[in-house]
């Protein structure tokens, strides 16, 4: 049903199908106009013929009169392939002709009968009733002469051509329908690994490329497109990052030079006032160079050029540590930092990297999720999700925006309202740096209220699947 | 301390000579690696301080070869490579301690020194003494002038640390390194509230201090009187 739905919701679907709708109205229409029209000129032929032996009868009549006018209608009925003849005396009792019976009333009018009626032959089957039209002519002497043609081919021939008609429409319907499933179906297959492809892709993977089977069709050119538009992009973005990366490395040894001359000449400083400005200038030193270390970092881990030095680590042990780390100066700022324990869980990755991750997590949480007057109540919990080990740091604080949740993973994007505090808008680039060098994810949630960051690292096979019990 | 300073940067070179005369030690340089393997094995240093890209011979290579010769001088490997790999390679070559540039001055001259002290005392401690605070490292026992304290785990590893180090200086990143293992700068004042907790457990009952904080480097344990 889902499928199917899906189906209709295709413009190719949708389209073929108001096609489909027109062209079997249109058949319709046409079947119906050629029947009828077919129908009309044969009843007219049948006319012109039936008023001409009329005529021929009438002379037929005045020459012999009427011995010689039944002799003449009884020869007529009985040739093969014959049409109607009928003559009746005053009383309406048959006295020549092929006609049976006939529908009442018929011999009632003088002239052509006003439509298609029925009547029953002799020698026919019991039962059997056949159509036509006529002209009736009353003689002087009240004797009623009827001359008609059977109308049982040209109807038959109209039933034909409209059940043809219902099948053929019937048929038709059934093939598109048919085509659409197999045909949209496959279509449908690639639309989907399209979008699941640029879903990949927007979450962030920009090596990923939308898949082209080689067809050459439609979906193969706009694959082809798009990726090319995708390597620009990648290419632009690469471009970018090499920039600020040649940046933060060329200016950091002029910067380290300037730090040290600074931190040399302040240990030798006579002057209180000199010393404490030199001071000054290596703390704002110290501030740059950790902003230009931490875009490297980043740079470094997402480029995945040095592969991480990668052991065993219990998650759940990491995440007791630094929070343990962190807890006196949540205490001593006022605000809490709760560990929900949990069983350990072993994953495959970088200490230092986790840690570190975990570090910026919990600062920013204690950092933005509260204020002087409300201190932040933050939340640490390590979950097994089956395939992934999850880390999560929730506060109770102001949150983020949905809108501005991918955003602020961007290098140097900051939030208005925490521009004013100290930071340098990498911590969660960095994150998520590590989260993708691991193989795993960094998900932004609402934490109603506050912000949930979910650290996912995928976990060490056959951990805690509990099928390794002959060790245990 | 008598320190050898192997770098080809002279101009750095020239600044950490200068910082470490400042803070009185006798600073050498050699500006390459053939030169410092030659004065590492020739001479005797109580440390020395390496860069690790060096002409002639890398960093890495003269710790190597010099160990090899049987000399056993504490190394402080100074690199602006600063992956947590890099530093677990350069302390697998023999190398004591590891600093990423830019550094503090500060940093290092308190790194230089817990590396060249450490050389003197050989034998492992049962225990340490600052003033009249004794830390017993078998039964975990801390206490001042006789009264016990009560430390969490954490806090007496926190003070075992400090103890050792007593009379140095020891950094912030010394300690979340040596005391909590994590290898990165953490940013944060996180070290020294732990450090002010661990403070006023040993010395809120007392009249002097112990824990004195050096302004722009870090913390030294040392008996005020």
């Amino acid at each position: 049903m889902q499928r199917l739905k899906s189906l209709m919701k295709m413009t190719a679907v949708r389209l073929s199908a108001v096609y489909l709708l027109l062209f079997a109205l249109g058949s319709v229409g046409l079947v119906y106009y050629v029947t009828n029209t077919a129908t009309e000129i044969i009843e007219a032929q049948s006319r012109t013929a039936i008023e001409e032996e009329i005529v021929e009868l009438g002379q037929v009549y005045s020459v012999t009169g009427i011995a010689g006018l039944v002799r003449s209608i009884d020869r007529r009925a009985r040739q093969p392939g014959a049409g109607l003849y009928l003559a009746t005396d005053a009383t309406g009792r048959i006295i020549a002709g092929n006609v049976e019976s006939l529908q009442a009333g018929i011999l009632d009018e003088e002239g052509a009968t006003p439509g298609a009626f029925g009547y029953t032959r002799y020698g026919d089957d019991a039962g059997e009733i056949h159509v036509a039209v006529a002209d009736v002519y009353r003689l002087p002497n009240g004797m009623r002469i009827l001359v008609g043609r059977d109308q049982s081919d040209t109807i038959r021939f109209r039933e034909v051509v409209r059940s043809a008609l219902v099948w053929s429409l019937a048929a038709m319907g059934a093939f598109a329908v048919l085509a659409w499933f197999l045909i949209g179906r496959r279509a449908l297959r690639r639309l989907d690994r399209m979008s699941a492809a640029s879903a990949r892709i927007l979450a962030g993977d920009l090596d990923e490329r939308l898949p082209v089977v080689g067809a050459g069709d439609e979906f193969d050119r706009l694959s082809d497109n798009l990726n090319t538009l995708l390597a620009r992009i990648a290419q632009l973005q690469e471009g970018l990052r090499q920039v600020s990366d040649n940046i933060a490395h060329d200016l950091k040894t002029p910067l380290a030079r300037l730090r040290s001359k600074a931190e040399v000449a302040a240990l030798t400083a006579e002057n209180e006032e000199t010393k404490a400005a030199l001071e000054g200038m290596i703390v704002d030193a110290d501030q740059m160079i950790r902003t230009f270390d931490a875009l490297l970092m980043i740079s470094r881990v997402e480029a995945g050029s040095h592969p991480v030095l990668k052991s065993t680590i219990d998650l759940a042990a990491i995440a007791a540590d630094v929070t343990e780390l962190y807890e006196p100066l949540a205490e001593e700022a006022g605000a809490t930092i709760e560990l929900q324990a949990s069983p350990p869980i072993h994953i495959d990755a970088s200490r230092e990297l986790v840690a570190q991750a975990l570090f910026n997590l919990i600062d920013n949480a204690l950092k933005y999720g509260g204020s002087d007057e409300s201190p932040a109540h933050v939340t640490v919990a390590v979950e097994d999700d089956g395939d992934q080990a999850i880390v999560t740091v929730c506060d109770d604080g102001p949150g983020i925006p949905e809108d501005k949740r991918e955003r602020v993973v961007e290098r140097f994007y900051r939030l208005d309202e925490s521009r004013t505090r100290p930071g340098s808008g990498l911590g969660l680039s960095l994150v998520r740096a590590i989260a993708n060098v691991h193989g795993g994810s960094m998900v932004l949630e609402d934490s109603h209220p506050g912000l949930r960051v979910s650290l996912r690292l995928p976990k060490m096979r056959g951990d805690g699947d509990g099928d390794d019990t002959d060790e245990g | 301390m008598r320190i050898l300073i192997i770098e080809d940067d002279r101009e750095a070179a020239s600044y950490l000579t200068k910082a470490l005369s400042e803070a009185g030690h006798i600073a050498t340089h050699a500006a390459d690696g053939e030169d410092g393997l030659h004065l590492a094995t020739t001479r005797d240093y109580d440390m020395m301080i390496i860069d690790r890209m060096l002409p002639k011979r890398d960093g890495l290579s003269v710790i190597a070869e010099m160990r090899k010769a049987g000399r056993q001088t504490p190394a402080l490997i100074l690199s602006a490579l600063g992956q947590v790999d890099d530093r677990v390679e350069g302390l697998k070559a023999g190398g004591d301690d590891y600093l990423t540039k830019p550094f503090a001055m500060s940093e290092l001259i308190a790194r230089a020194e817990v590396l060249g002290r450490r050389r003197q005392t050989g034998e492992v401690e049962t225990g340490y003494k600052v003033g009249d605070l004794e830390l017993d490292r078998l039964s975990h026992e801390v206490r001042r002038a006789g009264k016990p304290i009560v430390l969490q785990p954490r806090e007496f590893r926190l003070l075992e640390y400090l103890m050792k180090h007593a009379g140095q200086v020891v950094t912030r990143t010394m300690l979340l390194e040596n005391v909590w293992d994590y290898h990165f700068d953490p940013q944060t004042n996180v070290i020294d509230v732990h450090i002010s907790r661990l403070r006023s457990k040993i010395e809120r009952d007392f009249d002097s201090a112990l824990l004195h904080t050096v302004r722009g480097s870090g913390y030294i344990m040392r008996d005020g009187t």
